[in-house]
């Protein structure tokens, strides 16, 4: 009872006096928006990177030759990856697919149409590791890649900008000064920044590595799929152990090459994820501390406006907790009044604020914490004031003009 | 509660402030005995203590020495929460100016001291001690809609609402005008012929002569207690008709 007629008395005063309260609330407004945008933003950004990384293949492994500029000093010389490498790894067990992979980037001729994108010599599971689906035509296959035939399987983006509408199968575009025959067109998946996968022109390994990359032996990455999840770990120590082999490596040698899974990568984001996250959260925690301290002002105003107030509940029976609550009352009246608001704004925010390629993702726990951390900061600044109004005399109170 | 023995009991009562030009004897030993169901006033010229008095007998201040019984419970050493259960179970106070909670209806105002006393109903209770004061019909203005003598009734009922041993007046005429202020002395009357137990602080001797007893204080001293002949009851019926006995 008493606490519905404080609850009420509490809104009673807040609409009394409308401008106050909204300045005094819009602390908590913004502080609460920014954090609901912040930790969409960053839930957003990682669900982002986590969709590209599943979109890019399940079971992944990839394989890469030693970088010079990642890591300098070798104890040796460091060998590149080869095919006779590639064609090791597919007898670990658990690998399904492995795929030798060389890009480079140069310009595509049809006709009077130019672009310039990514060109990918790879073998035909290639398109089974990472989850590429033909939308027409088809991919090349064994023999394409035994032949070195001059074939191209093109990314739908790359299909648009050379053909527009019109259908590209069996015509032949010039890749560099060499001419291939396009045999098939890729299912869209979308671009990620950056990188577009749709955007792409994917040819036999062999064909590239002989009539592209002047015979080019060093391969750029070893791709390849593992049966299960739980393969990636042991099928990735096999790989070391192969590769370290092959290489000729002694036991002090560090590897001349780098073996990343996508576990890893997942785990990568997801750290980036929460660095996002952090960060940006400390920046929201100071808007809702600036937000604190104005309720704990507009509070102690309250309590030296109310002294008089204060003295007529006493004598009539007040205690100490009775007044420390009423206005602990409203105190999270007020916070939670704005973290109601400001969750709004948050949601609405992170719902049209688009973020370079996502948009924040907004999930309950988010609105129950940002909620509780509102009431939190309603106790915690307006204690101080609270417990000074508790412990007025009630004589001079009563005395307070 | 027994007739026979003081409701209020003051035994040598001191009360000093202490001030930069040197301590203040406000209370010079002060002795005062209160009956059950008296209509009793405290009178006094200003700056005579009857302001320090006051706080005193409502448990609002404590006592430097002296004992005070207060419905045979000594009150002299409570202190803090003590004296705030003390004032809303055997006291209800009536201001000169008031008091009354803004942005609370009548009845709220009444109800509050039921609410700190952990009661969970109390909307009848306050409803009823509305009636007893005529102003069940306005129960749901706010002080600011309210004339000062219907504001005044309101205090009243919020002073009855819990039963209390004591109603302790300061001056409940002083913000009103005469005729006004008649008919709340009436209210008091009835209510004292109801068998409740007044004390009233005023320095107007108008005032004082409705108590039947009168205590005169002068530098913190009692200086006379005077009976006065009962007033006319004829009086206070023609202003207000008689009321039902409060339960
Ligand atoms: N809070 C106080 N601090 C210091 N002196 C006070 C205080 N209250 C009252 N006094 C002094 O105590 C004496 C009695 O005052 P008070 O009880 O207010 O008398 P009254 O109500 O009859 O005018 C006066 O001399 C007054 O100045
Ligand atoms: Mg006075």
């Amino acid at each position: 009872m008493l606490f519905w007629t404080t609850i009420k008395l509490a809104l009673r005063s807040l609409m009394s006096n409308k401008l106050r309260s909204i300045l005094t609330m819009l602390g908590m407004i913004i502080g609460v928006a920014a954090v609901i945008a912040m930790l969409a933003l960053g839930n957003g950004a990682k669900a982002s990177i986590m969709k590209w990384v599943s979109q890019m293949g399940k079971n992944t492994i990839t394989v890469f030759p030693h970088n010079p500029r990642i890591a300098p000093v070798l104890n040796g010389a460091a060998e590149p990856l080869t095919i006779g490498d590639a064609r090791a790894l597919l007898s670990i067990p658990g690998v399904k697919y492995v795929s030798p992979v060389v890009t480079t980037s140069m310009p595509v001729k049809w006709s009077n149409y130019h672009t310039y994108c990514s060109i990918i010599g790879c073998a035909s599971t290639y398109i089974l590791i990472h989850d590429f689906r033909v939308q027409s035509g088809q991919m090349f296959n064994y023999f394409d890649v035994r032949d070195m035939a001059s074939v191209a399987v093109i990314g739908p983006e790359t299909a648009t900008r050379l053909f527009g509408s019109q259908n590209p199968l069996g015509h032949t575009i010039t890749i560099g000064t060499v001419r291939f025959k396009i045999i098939g067109v890729l299912v869209p998946k979308g671009r990620h920044g950056w990188f577009d996968p749709d955007n792409q022109v994917l040819l036999p390994y062999t064909t590239a590595m002989t009539k592209l990359m002047g015979r080019q032996i060093s391969l750029n990455h070893i791709d390849l799929q593992v049966q299960h999840a739980s393969d990636l770990s042991p099928v990735q120590e096999k790989i070391q152990t192969i590769l370290r082999i092959r290489h000729s490596l002694l036991a002090g040698d560090t590897d001349d090459f780098w073996i990343s899974n996508q576990l890893q990568v997942i785990k990568m984001a997801d750290r980036i994820g929460g660095a996002f996250t952090i960060f940006l959260g400390s920046v929201a925690g100071i808007s809702l501390l600036v937000g604190g301290i104005g309720i704990m002002n507009i509070m102690l105003v309250t309590v030296t406006e109310r002294t008089r107030e204060i003295g007529i509940r006493k004598a009539i029976g007040a205690r100490q907790r009775d007044i420390l609550r009423q206005f602990l009352i409203e105190s999270v009246l007020v916070s939670l009044l704005g973290g109601f608001i400001g969750v709004g704004v948050g949601v609405i925010a992170s719902h049209y604020v688009k973020f370079r390629n996502f948009t924040g993702i907004v999930e309950p726990h988010m609105i129950v914490l940002a909620l509780s951390i509102s009431a939190g900061i309603g106790i915690f600044f307006g204690y101080y004031p609270a417990r000074r109004a508790a412990r007025l005399n009630p004589i001079e109170a009563l005395r307070y003009e | 509660m027994e007739l026979d023995k003081p409701l209020l009991e003051l035994k040598q009562i001191v009360k000093r402030y202490h001030l930069d030009a040197g301590d203040v004897l406000a209370l010079d030993h002060i002795n005062l005995q209160i009956m059950p169901r008296e209509m009793f006033a405290i009178t006094g010229p200003s700056g005579s203590g009857k302001s320090t008095l006051m706080n005193i007998l409502g448990c609002l201040d404590v006592a430097d020495e002296g004992e005070y019984i207060l419905d045979g419970e000594d009150v002299s050493e409570l202190q803090g929460d003590e004296l705030s259960v003390i004032r809303n179970r055997k006291i209800g106070f009536v201001f000169q100016s008031f008091n009354l909670l803004p942005r609370l209806s009548a009845l709220e105002n009444v109800e509050m001291p039921l609410l700190y006393a952990g009661i969970r109903n109390a909307r009848g209770a306050a409803t009823e001690a509305l009636e007893t004061v005529g102003l069940a019909e306005r129960m749901h203005h706010e002080p600011a809609q309210l004339s000062g003598g219907q504001r005044q009734r309101v205090a009243i009922a919020r002073a009855i609402v819990t039963n209390p041993a004591i109603i302790l007046a300061d001056e409940p005429t002083g913000n009103l005008d005469s005729r006004v202020g008649r008919d709340i002395l009436n209210l008091f009357h009835d209510l004292n012929r109801q068998g409740r137990t007044i004390v009233m602080v005023t320095h107007d001797s108008n005032v004082a002569k409705h108590c039947a007893r009168e205590a005169r204080i002068r530098d913190g001293r009692v200086t006379d207690v005077l009976d006065h002949p009962p007033i006319g009851t004829q009086d206070v019926a023609d202003i207000q008709p008689p009321l039902a006995a409060a339960g």
